[in-house]
């Protein structure tokens, strides 16, 4: 049928089917239209819009042959209490399918306070793993090979510490850094905006980020130099094309420091990497994805010149929205988290880390994770879900919601742009008053029965308190502290000292010279990160937030 | 407890009870605010105003760390518009100064606008002298520079500073037909971004043309305040206009207008409130507008007739 | 004219403020005067800042398991501090089983993910003094 045929058939069927069901009552927050056709996506042109996998503007996936090839990277983010506990999770994890380690790291070793720190009080252990020193880190990798897993830590404001650490454990293992595989997280502009652990303030932040970008791309070429994430900024409240927009915003201004800083593009833009969450409404998660994969794309090609097809590449990790567990009825969690999956997995993710039932009441324990991790395994093995590449191309619904995040996302990166770029639209609490003002209207929905939340809002049942959840007892904050007198014991202090005023010396010069040697020759010495980053401290000082409701 | 005699042996717990009491209008907040004032007076009083993103809390956080430095304790008035539609309202200016918590030379107190009614600028007077009467050297009142309340507070300091950042636009505009007059010092704030020279000029030439200038010029001071860049300079202004106040002999002219304004504004608050419950919540005044309606009477004589009876 | 004065407040290292904000917000549209504090606070910056402004709610969020440190130390500082009467709430990824101990160390209630803002708002206008 030509298009004017179908606009005038499709009127019809409309009038006919609006008659027939005439007063039935609408459900609120729905989308417009009931029933999508090919008048929703006018223009469609599949080479321009889609092209094939693997190939500009990348809408379809990254590679060509995606899930046929190999599955996603299943990649449970994991780590609490000591190294020693973490190290056992990581190497079950391993055993038992799982593809990838992710470090959870505690709020101290986040925000570079030693476990000793009076600000680390009845935090050490609590949201991850405490790493004080390479001491701890040996112990968190041991009888891990280096050079065969990729490890993912989700460390920011001290990421070129950790990086650091990651790289001597290797060098003891006899693993030059070389061949070493993973992401660190290390983007500071979502923590402004979204996530809160920064340290220091944005100029100095953004000078050890492309730092890191310069020292990888020479010694550490397989390494991820970045997640940019929207995960955070869509658990803060703001909607999917918002995740996707303020996140890219972030991006292009790291590219633009980068670029600055004089790298060329194709050396550091196929090592940036994304960070996705994966929410309740699948299509509309699908549909998001596959847009996010073609503005990045564009923007590299149209407006930062990139050659490379890998720099155009929007690669992705994702993670299943913590934020939708409930506390009631936990069991339905599950539930959720395969509809995620099924979401992540459609929309072409690289690696997945998927919640645990009881995220909403504690960490998980070993067996809600081993759930978890299964659920993976099911899609990916019995659903059929992985079969074929982007199997909802060419849905009518999946295009138009795909034209339509793109075209919201857009708007917002040019209103971005205008305010003159994310660091400075952060600064002036753009960003973070538009994520408020998504997360409010989500709360209010909720209460006001506009939005149903299964068990919370409606279906909902007295249930006894859940048992067997996990605890971190609070002999972490010792154990620790003895661990930390024990290296200071055996450390050559003259030469942590030495590496120390190096590495302030370096601090004080501008931002040419790379932070990154100094800091490893800091951690070979076995310096704590409360150390390295109090000489950090010291020079740059410390970041204040600035933002009002 | 005895708030007075607490507050005179610099109990931070009296003094915020004191407030509180003068806030809420609680029964002994007469009481406490005739005791206290022989003690007051001694107290030196900024007020700090400007438009709503200025950054005039992270400026008094700045301004109250400097002079930490200097050995003077500080008292710090914040206020917040309350919300028209609820009541309620968000006290966002100790976000900014929470690294200040822990000083036993800091004490700041948030308050609202609480509407017309409310008596705002008495409040934070008080709010002001019992600090003063508590020991405080310095004493900063912080505002949004909006409405004709908020400035009437700031206009009762010893010194008074307007901050406005550059690419306002039009807000400017406002800024210079109101606030700016009572500037003793300009500051402009955030001044790394574009604009700032324009900005700068523009503020010269608007300080030529008013005539009051010629004894003190108010200085105009650039800030980054988010560093903490330029806030020694506009402490050091702050310091000279005091100078200046002290030597030409006007401190002793300003303070003897702010109590002058104060009274006013007192017996003003006082009278609106009687009039209010004793002529305009009555049924008998329900009457009178009905028959003013119906023009069986006319508002002149009415006007006379209450006047008459109110200010026998 | 005595209006209710709440701190909302994120002890310890967590900057998860999400519900903290919406909750402020509520507080605010329910004709509380709301004194928002941010994240990353210590006991003693919170209980300075409860003192300084005489508030008469202190409500606390926390999503990072700290709560069973840091709540208490917060109530410890108050009664340090001579804040008698004030009304100290707490809320975030709390298991129900510390919720016992939260209240006998002086919290008196505990709202855990899900609650509605509605309920805060209730608990507060029936138990405010």
């Amino acid at each position: 049928m030509a298009n004017d045929t179908l606009k005038t058939e499709f009127k019809r069927y409309m009038d006919e089917a609006d008659a027939k069901c005439a007063k039935f009552p609408e459900r609120p927050n729905l989308e417009p239209n009931r029933l999508y056709t090919p008048l929703d996506i006018e223009g469609f042109d599949y080479e321009k819009d889609l092209g094939f996998p693997g190939e500009f503007p990348f809408t379809r996936g990254v590679q060509p042959t995606m899930y046929r090839g190999r599955f996603w990277t299943m990649r449970m983010y994991a780590g609490f209490s000591t190294a020693e506990e973490s190290n056992k999770r990581y190497r079950y994890l391993l055993a038992n399918g799982g593809s990838g380690l992710s470090c959870a790291f505690d709020l101290p070793t986040q925000i570079g306070y030693d476990s000793t720190d009076p600000m680390a009080e009845g935090e050490v252990g609590k949201v991850g793993v405490a790493i004080d020193s390479l001491a701890d880190m040996e112990i968190l990798f041991n009888q891990i090979d280096l050079s065969k897993v990729s490890t993912s830590m989700t460390i920011n404001a001290p990421a070129s510490v950790l990086l650091c650490m990651y790289i001597a454990v290797a060098e003891k293992q006899g693993v030059p850094a070389a061949k070493l595989r993973g992401t660190i997280q290390n983007d500071i502009l979502k923590e402004y905006s979204a996530r809160g652990t920064y340290i220091f303030p944005p100029k100095p932040s953004m000078r050890l980020i492309t730092n890191i970008f310069e020292y990888c791309s020479k010694n550490v070429p397989l390494w991820n130099t970045i997640s940019i994430s929207g995960y955070h900024i869509r658990e803060a409240g703001s909607t999917a094309a918002q995740e996707i927009a303020f996140t890219i915003a972030d991006g292009i201004a790291y590219v633009e420091a980068a670029l600055k800083a004089g790298m060329d593009i194709d050396a550091f833009a196929g090592r940036l990497s994304f960070f996705w969450n994966a929410h309740n409404n699948v299509l509309e998660e699908v549909a998001k994805y596959r847009a996010s994969r073609r503005i990045w794309a564009r923007i590299m090609k149209d407006r930062f010149h990139a050659k490379k097809a890998k720099s155009m590449m929007l690669r992705f990790h994702t993670q299943t929205a913590g934020s939708m567990l409930t506390a009631q009825q936990p069991n339905n969690n599950i539930v959720r988290v395969a509809l995620q999956v099924a979401a992540a997995v459609m929309g072409g993710t690289q690696s997945l880390h998927t919640n645990s039932k009881d995220e909403a009441l504690a960490l998980p324990t070993t067996e809600s994770v081993t759930i978890a991790l299964r659920t993976q395994q099911i899609v990916a093995y019995e659903s059929g879900l992985a079969d074929t590449i982007d199997p909802l191309g060419g849905s009518y619904y999946v295009e138009a919601l795909t034209n339509k995040i793109e075209k919201e996302a857009m708007d917002y990166i040019k209103k971005i742009d205008d305010l003159g770029g994310a660091p400075e639209a952060i600064a002036k609490g753009y960003i973070q008053k538009e994520i408020q003002d998504s997360a409010y209207k989500w709360q209010m929905d909720v209460e006001q029965g506009k939005r149903i939340i299964v068990g919370v809002n409606k279906f909902t049942q007295e249930e006894e308190p859940p048992k067997n959840l996990l605890r971190v007892d609070g002999s972490v904050g010792k154990l620790q502290a003895k661990k930390i007198a024990d290296v200071k014991a055996k450390r050559d202090n003259a030469k942590v000292k030495a590496t120390l005023a190096a590495l302030e010396d370096a601090c004080h010069k501008d931002e040419k010279t790379n932070l990154i040697p100094f800091i490893l020759e800091a951690v070979r010495a076995y310096a704590t990160e409360g150390e390295i980053c109090g000489v950090m401290r010291k020079v740059f000082g410390e970041f204040k937030a600035h933002t009002a409701l | 407890m005895n708030i007075v005699e607490d507050l005179l042996n610099h109990s931070r717990l009296a003094l915020a009870k004191g407030i509180t009491a003068v806030e809420n209008e609680y029964d002994n907040a007469v009481e406490i605010m005739t005791k206290i004032y022989p003690h007051t007076g001694n107290a030196y009083v900024i007020g700090i105003t400007g438009p709503p993103g200025a950054g005039k809390s992270t400026m008094t956080d700045g301004i109250a760390k400097e002079y930490r430095k200097r050995g003077k304790t500080v008292g710090i008035v914040a206020i917040d518009p309350t919300s028209p539609y609820s009541g309620g309202a968000i006290l966002g200016d100790r976000i900014r100064m929470m690294d200040l918590m822990g000083d036993d030379g800091i004490f700041i107190r948030s308050m609202a606008t609480r509407g017309s009614l409310g008596g705002l600028s008495q409040k934070a007077g008080d709010a002001v002298k019992l600090m003063d009467a508590f020991g405080m050297d310095v004493i900063i009142v912080e505002t949004v520079g909006v409405g004709q309340s908020e400035v009437d507070i700031v206009k009762t300091a010893d010194t008074t500073m307007v901050v406005v950042i550059p690419g306002m636009g039009d807000d400017i505009q406002a800024i210079k037909a109101g606030i700016l007059e009572i500037g003793d010092l300009i500051t402009i704030n955030k001044a790394d971004r574009e604009g700032t020279d324009k900005l700068n000029i523009e503020m010269e030439m608007m300080l030529e043309l008013n005539p009051e200038h010629v004894q003190w010029r108010p200085p105009i001071n650039r800030t980054i305040a988010s560093r903490g860049e330029g806030i020694e300079e506009v402490v050091n202004s702050i310091e000279e206009h005091h100078k200046y106040l002290v030597d030409s002999g006007k401190l002793a002219e300003i303070r003897k207008k702010r109590i002058k304004s104060e009274i006013t504004d007192m017996i003003n608050v006082r009278v609106n409130r009687y009039i209010d419950k004793n002529v305009v919540r009555t049924p008998d005044f329900e009457k009178t507008v009905t028959k003013l309606q119906s023009r069986e009477l006319d508002p002149y004589s009415v006007v006379d007739g209450i006047v008459g009876k109110v200010l026998k | 004219m005595a209006n209710v004065k709440v701190l909302v407040a994120k002890p310890g290292l967590d900057g998860h403020d999400r519900g903290a904000k919406v909750v402020a917000r509520a507080l605010r549209d329910a004709g509380f005067e709301v004194i928002y504090t941010g994240i990353r606070l210590t006991p003693e910056q919170i209980a300075e800042a409860a003192l300084q402004d005489d508030v008469n709610v202190v409500a606390l969020s926390l999503l990072s398991g700290a709560h069973n440190t840091l709540f208490p130390k917060v109530v410890e500082l108050l009664k340090a501090k001579g804040m008698k009467n004030v009304l100290v709430i707490g809320g975030g990824v709390i298991p129900e089983a510390d919720i016992p101990g939260l209240k006998a160390a002086g919290i008196k209630e505990v709202f855990t993910p899900g609650t509605p803002t509605t309920k805060v708002v209730e608990f507060i206008k029936a138990n405010v003094k």
